[in-house]
């Protein structure tokens, strides 16, 4: 075995320019904001004492970082299931209809590629200003007169956020989704209409099932972008109406950056990171057992 | 622009009913997702004070590019975009090759531990960018990269989702490929450089143009470590001249125009690259 050698040859010289850079800008600021969570730290950086488990009792106390973190759960549960499902449609139809196949990869894909900041300033504009507004204009115009306080309605405001991030973000899901579609084998469409199944058959028989994997990847990436739900939130409705739809990403924005509390803003971080941490394990259990219920 | 189909049949099925529907829900979803930008671009040519006009209309008393000219004074656009093209360019190429390079060390070499660095760098994916905002910045202080081309760059280059993409990659790659080239007489190196990059073109170009849209779009971390206008990037400059603008609307949807179509002419010409890209990384899973 010759080669043998040169599998093990210079393995860290690959790994160590990467892992140079993730540890002095994502672990070492890691550790530092851990650090600071233990703290009184203004903005700076400076200046606190160490507090030890107080900035993290002072969060789990406080009502408001409650509601702020059921919230961030609410608009993860009511925009992942059309996000996906959308993705997943969009991609469904363009794959079948092979025709145009520019035109929606182009208009279905553009948005994602707008800064947030731009897409919460549009989507402002289309339904804030209710008299003027390119929403309920053109909900007049076909007999219904809504007069919606689409931002702020307690009711409305959290579906209106859910909206713009399904018009901003279901592209991404959608080209993955229709990546996965072409990566399905010919054959076993072939196989399956020789067999005589019909296009819902097939559709149920061969291509769902094929695709699970990329909605695994699809649903965890979206439950992950979901649940640091900030930008769009922060630009259209700053939190309101009534706090109603303010994430918990924009409570430790308000504690840390304007209220100039960065260590009890860093503790409540951390407890947002570990409920990620959570999350993410738990989906990673599910799609486990699945996998070992499909190989039995 | 063609319209040829990815698929390998090239035989484009006839129109039967069913397909027609098809066709008709398409375009259907087709305009909703394209009428917000449709309208941005319409508000946009539209002379001041004219978009709040009730009832509402596409197009104003006349088209006019006061609004993007009112922008281009407002700011210093030229300047924004070649900053952010810059910081953009080189993210991209250091993430690229630092993830590229990681991955293949992580999917198919041995040294002791391998695991556990893999591991680290799993786990970072699950990281919020906003929990290290505030540490992040303390730390730039500190260098003295606050308001620096590099203060916006380096802590955007280790992506962890990219490296682990990449790993899912080379662990599918054939052995005898390499194993041929060794028997050679080839180092390692020249394997990475002549054999292994070159076959993993599709999925470098997928992770490239993501990190691209990513980074030209960034927004929170570049308006923190950037204070000196002359070097902020497009959408941080943006946000910037909006606030002196209050209501404007056309303004505000000229900005929108202009932030968004370098990206667009970029994704319009890969479209079908970027596809075939994700479809090779196992991302979209196979």
């Amino acid at each position: 075995m010759r080669t043998r050698r040169h599998w093990t040859e210079h393995g860290l010289a690959f790994v160590a320019p990467f892992f140079a850079f993730y540890a002095l800008f994502l672990l070492w600021p890691l550790a530092l904001g851990l650090k600071m969570s233990l703290g009184s730290d203004n903005i700076t950086g400076q200046g606190g004492e160490f507090v030890g488990f107080d900035n993290y009792a002072e969060a789990l106390k406080d009502p408001d970082m409650w509601s702020s973190l059921w919230n961030t759960l609410w608009f993860t549960a009511l925009s992942t299931v059309p996000l996906v499902l959308t993705g997943l449609a969009m991609a469904l139809i363009a794959h079948h209809l092979r025709f145009a196949d520019w035109l929606w990869r182009l208009s279905w894909f553009a948005p994602f590629l707008l800064p947030s900041g731009v897409v919460g300033l549009l989507w402002l504009w289309i339904i804030y200003p209710s008299d003027f507004g390119l929403a309920d204009q053109l909900l007049d115009t076909v007999g219904l007169h809504p007069g919606i306080g689409w931002l702020t309605d307690e009711r409305y405001a959290m579906l209106s956020i859910v909206g713009t991030t399904l018009w901003w973000t279901v592209g991404f899901n959608f080209l993955l989704y229709l990546a996965g579609l072409q990566a399905i084998p010919r054959h076993l469409y072939e196989a399956a209409e020789l067999d005589g199944a019909n296009a819902w058959q097939r559709l149920r028989r061969v291509t769902l099932p094929m695709l699970r994997r990329t909605t695994g990847v699809v649903v965890i990436l979206q439950l992950l972008a979901s649940l640091k739900i900030f930008d769009q939130v922060y630009i259209m409705t700053r939190g309101g109406p009534d706090e109603s739809t303010r994430p918990l990403l924009l409570y430790v924005y308000e504690h840390g950056f304007t209220g100039y509390r960065i260590g009890y803003a860093s503790a409540a971080s951390y407890l947002f990171f570990a409920l990620i941490v959570l999350i993410s394990l738990l989906q990673l259990r599910f799609t486990r057992r699945a996998r070992q219920e499909n190989a039995v | 622009m063609r319209s040829r189909t990815d698929h390998e049949s090239g035989r484009r099925p006839r129109w039967t009913p069913g397909r027609l529907a098809l066709l008709l829900g398409a375009l259907l979803l087709a305009a909703l997702w394209v009428l917000p930008l449709a309208y941005a671009f319409a508000t946009s040519l539209k002379p001041q004070g004219e978009e709040v006009d009730t009832p509402l209309t596409w197009i104003g008393s006349r088209i006019t590019f006061e609004a993007y000219e009112q922008v281009w004074e407002a700011g210093d656009l030229p300047r924004w975009i070649l900053n952010t093209a810059y910081v953009a360019t080189v993210t991209t190429a250091l993430t690229v090759l630092l993830s590229a390079m990681a991955a293949y060390g992580f999917a198919r070499t041995t040294f002791r531990g391998r695991r556990l660095l893999y591991g680290l760098v799993l786990a970072g994916i699950m990281v919020p960018p906003q929990v290290l905002m505030a540490p992040l910045f303390a730390q730039m202080l500190a260098l003295g990269l606050v308001d620096t081309y590099w203060g916006v760059i380096l802590p955007q280059v280790a992506v962890p989702a990219m490296v682990f993409i990449l790993v899912k990659f080379f662990e599918e790659v054939p052995r005898e490929l390499e194993e041929a080239a060794f028997c050679d007489g080839a180092g390692r190196w020249r394997v990475f450089f002549t054999i292994v990059l070159p076959l993993s073109r599709p999925v470098l170009a997928a992770v490239a143009i993501f990190t691209f849209i990513q980074t030209w779009n960034n927004f929170l971390w570049p308006f923190l470590v950037t204070t000196d206008p002359g070097g902020m990037t497009l959408p941080v400059g943006l946000v910037n001249v909006q606030s002196s603008y209050g209501v404007r609307y056309a303004q505000v949807m000229a900005s929108l125009v202009i932030a968004g179509l370098p990206l667009l002419f970029v994704f319009a010409f890969f479209q079908r690259q970027i596809v075939r890209g994700i479809a090779h990384t196992g991302l979209a899973g196979r």
